[in-house]
């Protein structure tokens, strides 16, 4: 019969580390998706999710169980993370010059005829990731759940463990950290 | 160029990226492995240990001072260039004026 999830995390708390496996199985596609969204190299989101089990385990005597076990491991593979951005803050100065041929063209059609720039084009897809890339570590952290993920304030805000100010604050700087981006491009593209 | 416009767009286009959830072979058994092999932080041993040290190197300051206060020797007369006297006797000096009148 299989074990409920309560019963696994007891076991673990016992001292029977193999209980740990089947939440690792159940889970990790989940955090692996999670950490997609920050990291881009293969390499880097296996070290975080890793790392996202590792302080699972290590810190799973603090789950109280009030809430589901899933949401406690979101709030910790959320803080991994926002961890991870700020250890490996890349070189945020790279130019919009060296934008992609397909990528011109997307903007090109946009400056010309904005409604022809279509948002499904991998071009644009390309773009975001280039502008994310050079956001700084809590503005990439909130346009992702805000604007991408369209979470409310209060998930964040619990999944951060930032307050409700605090994110609302970092929101507008990142949106104008965005636009201060785009302007760049723009300038670097078109003057 | 418009800029509201062209970030909208692009968040749009960020949104209709599906993020995969695609997980390697056996990366259970990988996670199992490096959470043994890690050493289990045990934060009362941490305190513990911590609070040892810092008992021996008190014991380390007690002893010599001790040391030293036994085996300075002492005087029951104050030496003439006593600081801790000079001080008294400057500090207390008009007070000693006004009793003496």
């Amino acid at each position: 019969m299989e074990r409920t999830e309560a019963e696994l995390i007891a076991a673990v708390l016992r001292g029977d580390a193999a209980s740990f496996e089947p939440l690792v199985e159940k889970y990790s596609p989940r955090v692996f998706a999670t950490a997609r969204r920050y990291a881009r190299r293969e390499s880097e989101i296996e070290d975080i999710v890793q790392e996202v089990w590792l302080k699972a385990f290590q810190k799973l005597v603090s789950f109280r169980g009030d809430a589901p076990f899933e949401h406690w491991l979101m709030r910790l593979a959320v803080r991994t993370c926002y961890d991870f951005l700020r250890g490996h803050q890349r070189n945020r100065e790279s130019m919009f010059s060296e934008l992609t041929d397909p990528e011109e063209d997307w903007l090109d059609r946009f400056v010309t005829q904005p409604e022809s720039a279509n948002e499904n084009a991998d071009a644009a897809r390309l773009l975001i990731e280039r502008i994310m890339d050079q956001l700084s570590p809590p503005a990439r952290l909130i346009i992702t759940l805000l604007e991408i993920e369209d979470r409310s304030v209060k998930e964040i805000a619990q999944l951060t463990g930032w307050s409700i100010p605090l994110v609302k604050v970092r929101a507008f700087r990142a949106r104008a950290e965005m636009r201060k981006l785009l302007a760049k491009m723009a300038k670097d593209k078109y003057l | 160029m418009k800029l509201p416009e062209l970030q909208k767009k692009l968040i749009s286009a960020a949104r209709t990226q599906t993020v995969s959830d695609h997980v390697p072979y056996a990366f259970e058994k990988r996670v199992m492995a490096y959470i043994r092999s890690c050493p289990a932080v045990d934060v009362t041993a941490l305190w513990a240990q911590a609070l040892w040290r810092s008992a021996g190197a008190c014991l380390a300051v007690v002893a010599v001072l001790g040391a030293v206060s036994i085996f300075t020797p002492h005087s029951t007369k104050p030496a003439p260039g006593d600081l801790s006297q000079e001080f008294e006797k400057t500090m207390l000096a008009a007070l000693d004026s006004d009793y003496s009148r």
